[in-house]
């Protein structure tokens, strides 16, 4: 199982990049909610799809999954949540300021201070 | 202890110099600082009698013990011969700049604190035993004479001579650090006395020629050897009593202190000899040609600094070659005695030259030569000193100029019955070479005084109504030039003084008491000798050539300006700044597409190319989980929602899209036994979701944007390399575990030690609950940006009343 994830990680992954070199503003920020799945499944998988029965003590449980990516995966889930969230606000105010979402048309000027 | 002292008492002088000026606005500063070289000399002056007969002084100060670094004063004949001439020339410029520069028109606090600076760093760069020491003086001589020639920061010729002799000063300083470190590493110490101990050890060692490369780059830059003297000419900028002393008698000696320093260490290796010699010669001959062709009184001096330093050069470098001689050429033995002699009798004449030159400019208001002559009925006393330091740089007797050149021609002669390293074949271009050179430098000597002095009086072309100086300043060049004569006359009592201890530390590997140095120095031999006979050419064709010279001088006007050296400089520096340039505007387009681009190929390049080359990818099906139904079915749904997501032309299709694949990825989390993270990223897709509908109503729509194609492929390269680059190192991570996971020691401590079930929330909560703290932290950062973002603006127009 973990070999064919890997594939579907590096799909992942390049369906990310792909977006992320786009113009589009929103495509970009699409592109990386797509990049921090990767990351999240990436994480998940590599500490082992093995384990019978979620990491929690119950009678009669024999082996569990790993915790420990679980913590990891869920701290990052709530910080790339913010950060999204963070980016999209972000190019909700530069869209207004600048009336464009072209990503290459917003380049510094040599007038910018 | 206190003899290190000594070298800093230029620099604590220093400090004080600005509040003297200040104060006491009424005396000329400079009277305050001449007691420092004045004092210093007297104080060197006492170790004369000890070190000619062969003692050394040293004392250490440590810096940083912990590298082995400090301040070692080493007192030889060599060291200080150099402390003598730095102080007492110094006390003689610094006389002689009181009565040059003015009181209320210069910012003499400025000058005399560089000046005091350059002292203190002269001082250092020839007592210091330690190599990183040396150096740290060697570049604080070349940041004070930067400061020195930049004096009239005002004037643009100020700041470019100032700034190219900076450049090439410290880039060869550089060179030579690396000399230094080389020399470190094969001998393991930084002590100079040591490695010429262990010099013999040193010769077959691969890294020796590096290290005697490096470090004569250091010393050729410093000493404005060919092809780096171009520094010197346009260093000329600088206030008189500066190029007097620096430029003449200290700085560009330093080069030459290092050579001869040196020589004990890497005398044995035959690249030495020949670089040395042959650049000195070379550059000899160059600076005197050169010389003639100048109209600038100070541009003489300095090429004729040029082609003197480069006779000394020379000379160090023939007295390698008696390391190799073995007594067989006993004549060759001259060499080290005549560079050192030398060097002394160009100190003495080229320090009154220069003040002379200074005193025309500052009498006649120009240092054209083209305007100058007949000044010698109105300025007597320089005349007679100019033609006395004139007379001397060319040869002639009675002068101690004369003493040198002929002692210069025994050793070039000397160097043609030398049997090997190839003198055999090439050895009789040193003397033919020499003897040209020494032609140039007549006919130069000669064009420098009487063009001045005889000739038309032109008083139309003069800025001011010339008159003799006022005698201070012509105090310090007349007591150069009475050295001068002096010296023609007890050549040995001067030569057992001070020339024979710095000859035995020269030479150790020929004498080991200034004593055994068995010169004895006379005008007149008594009979004829080849020497003689080429000084009597030199005398014939150079009074015949001078006579000519407005007929043959137009001849440097054909030569072409592009094949210059100094023209060569400036392409270099403008095609530095212009090649940088265009190569950073190439690569820096302002596009975060093309960076992105960057980073990625970059990435991607580093990772799978170390995978290979490491060969370190590895894939085993060992350990992998069995796969279910559910999963494949899954993986569809996932590929599906991200090719969707990647080929939407609306944006609310790539926003479904992208919820279809969080919702799975959910799902994945589900089958792979992790509740919390399923629900957590059930809410979090869900808010995500609403947010990116948010935005939706405010972006505007994805409109098909024209892409150029070479920008489309490339980015599809690049992305799909990304995914195969990850692909790779999944299967490689997955497939190679070394340790097995922590999560044991979790599962059996999570009731014990912190009293709950759910091992995931403890974790986060209790093990590690500082992850848990700052992520919250972040969540906070974030809400409060957001807040800032929309809450507060601010832009040009309406000024910003939030800033005040």
């Amino acid at each position: 199982m973990e070999i064919i994830m890997a594939f579907v990680i590096g799909f992942l992954f390049m369906a990310a990049v792909y977006l992320i070199l786009s113009k589009s503003l929103l495509r970009i920020i699409i592109g990386t909610g797509l990049l921090s799945h990767g990351a999240h499944l990436l994480i998940l998988t590599m500490g082992g799809l093995g384990g019978e029965a979620p990491p929690v003590l119950n009678e009669g449980s024999k082996t569990f999954a790993d915790p420990l990516p679980q913590a990891l995966i869920l701290t990052a889930i709530v910080i790339s949540f913010g950060v999204t969230a963070f980016f999209l606000v972000l190019a909700y105010r530069s869209y207004q300021e600048l009336q464009t979402d072209d990503i290459s048309l917003m380049r510094g000027s040599d007038e910018d201070e | 202890m206190l003899q290190v002292l000594y070298i800093f008492i230029p620099m604590l002088v220093a400090i004080l110099v600005p509040l003297l000026y200040k104060r006491m606005n009424n005396i000329h500063t400079g009277w305050f600082v001449l007691a420092v070289p004045v004092t210093l000399a007297v104080i060197y002056a006492t170790y004369i009698a000890q070190v000619a007969k062969g003692e050394v002084f040293t004392a250490e100060l440590p810096w940083i013990p912990s590298l082995n670094i400090s301040i070692i004063s080493y007192l030889d004949g060599l060291s200080l011969l150099f402390s003598l001439l730095i102080t007492g020339i110094g006390s003689l410029v610094v006389l002689y700049s009181i009565f040059y520069l003015d009181k209320h028109k210069e910012k003499l606090h400025n000058f005399y604190v560089y000046l005091l600076l350059f002292m203190s760093a002269m001082l250092g760069v020839v007592q210091s035993d330690h190599l990183i020491t040396l150096y740290f003086f060697w570049e604080l001589t070349s940041i004070s004479s930067f400061l020195l020639i930049g004096y009239w920061y005002n004037r643009d010729a100020s700041r470019f001579g100032a700034l190219k002799s900076m450049m090439i000063t410290v880039g060869g300083g550089l060179m030579m650090l690396g000399g230094f470190v080389l020399l470190y590493l094969m001998g393991g110490t930084y002590s100079i006395r040591e490695l010429i101990v262990m010099a013999p050890n040193l010769v077959d060692q691969p890294l020796f020629t590096w290290s005697l490369v490096l470090l004569l780059l250091g010393a050729f830059t410093k000493s404005a050897q060919f092809p780096f003297y171009i520094w010197l000419p346009d260093a000329m900028e600088a206030p008189t009593p500066v190029s007097a002393y620096l430029h003449s008698a200290t700085m560009v000696k330093a080069g030459i202190y290092l050579v001869a320093r040196f020589t004990p260490i890497f005398a044995a290796s035959e690249l030495w000899v020949w670089l040395v010699t042959g650049v000195g010669i070379l550059t000899l001959f160059w600076g005197s040609f050169f010389a003639v062709k100048q109209t600038d009184l100070k541009g003489i001096l300095a090429f004729s600094t040029v082609s003197q330093l480069g006779l000394i050069m020379s000379l160090l470098g023939a007295s390698a070659v008696a390391f190799h001689a073995n007594g067989s050429v006993d004549t060759i033995k001259f060499a080290a005695f005549a560079a050192i002699f030398h060097l002394i009798n160009h100190a003495t004449f080229k320090g009154s030259l220069f003040m002379i030159a200074g005193i025309v400019d500052h009498e006649t208001g120009t240092r054209d030569i083209r305007k100058l002559g007949g000044l010698m009925s109105i300025m007597p006393i320089s005349f007679t000193v100019a033609a006395i330091g004139s007379l001397s740089m060319a040869g002639l007797p009675p002068f101690n100029g004369f003493l040198s050149k002929e002692m210069f021609l025994t050793a070039m002669l000397a160097l043609q019955k030398f049997e090997f390293l190839g003198f055999e074949t090439w050895g009789a271009l040193f003397p033919i070479v020499a003897w040209i050179a020494s032609i140039f430098t007549f006919i130069y000597s000669f064009y420098f005084v009487f063009r001045t002095f005889n000739g038309n009086y032109k008083p139309e072309q003069l800025p001011h109504k010339p008159h003799e100086a006022p005698i201070g300043m012509l105090i310090s060049p007349m007591l150069l030039a009475a050295l001068v004569v002096t010296i023609f006359f007890i050549p040995n009592f001067i030569g057992n003084t001070f020339v024979k201890p710095a000859v035995q530390a020269i030479q150790p590997f020929l004498y080991d008491s200034p004593q055994a140095v068995d010169i004895h120095v006379s005008a007149w031999h008594g009979k004829i000798t080849p020497e003689l006979l080429m000084t009597i050419g030199i005398i014939i064709v150079g009074v015949l050539l001078f006579v000519a010279l407005p007929k043959w001088q137009g001849m440097y006007q054909r030569f072409p300006q592009a094949l210059t050296l100094n023209n060569a400089y400036d392409k270099i520096m403008q095609g530095l700044d212009i090649g940088l340039n265009r190569l950073s505007r190439r690569y820096m387009t302002g596009s975060m597409r093309h960076y992105l681009l960057y980073m990625f190929s970059g990435i991607t390049i580093i990772v799978i190319g170390s995978l290979f080359v490491k060969d370190a990818f590895s894939i085993s099906f060992q350990g992998a989980s069995p796969i279910n139904l559910y999963e494949i079915i899954l993986i569809i749904v996932l590929l599906i929602g991200t090719g969707i997501t990647i080929l939407a032309k609306s944006r609310l299709t790539a926003i479904i899209g992208l919820g279809t694949v969080g919702y799975t990825v959910a799902l994945f989390f589900v089958i792979f036994n992790a509740p919390d993270l399923a629900l957590t990223q059930l809410v979090i897709e869900t808010i995500s979701v609403a947010l990116f509908l948010l935005a939706f109503y405010h972006l505007p729509k994805l409109g098909k944007r024209e892409e150029r194609m070479r920008f489309q492929l490339n980015r599809a390269i690049v992305s799909i390399a990304v995914g195969v680059m990850v692909t790779l190192v999944a299967l490689s991570a997955h497939s190679q575990k070394l340790i097995p996971s922590i999560a044991k020691y979790y599962e059996e401590t999570v009731y014990s030690l912190a009293g709950g079930g759910n091992i995931v929330n403890v974790i986060l909560v209790d093990y590690r609950g500082f992850d848990t703290l700052f992520e919250i932290t972040v969540l906070g950062i974030a809400g409060m940006g957001i807040l800032a973002m929309i809450k507060l603006r601010m832009n040009r127009k309406e000024n910003t009343h939030e800033n005040k």
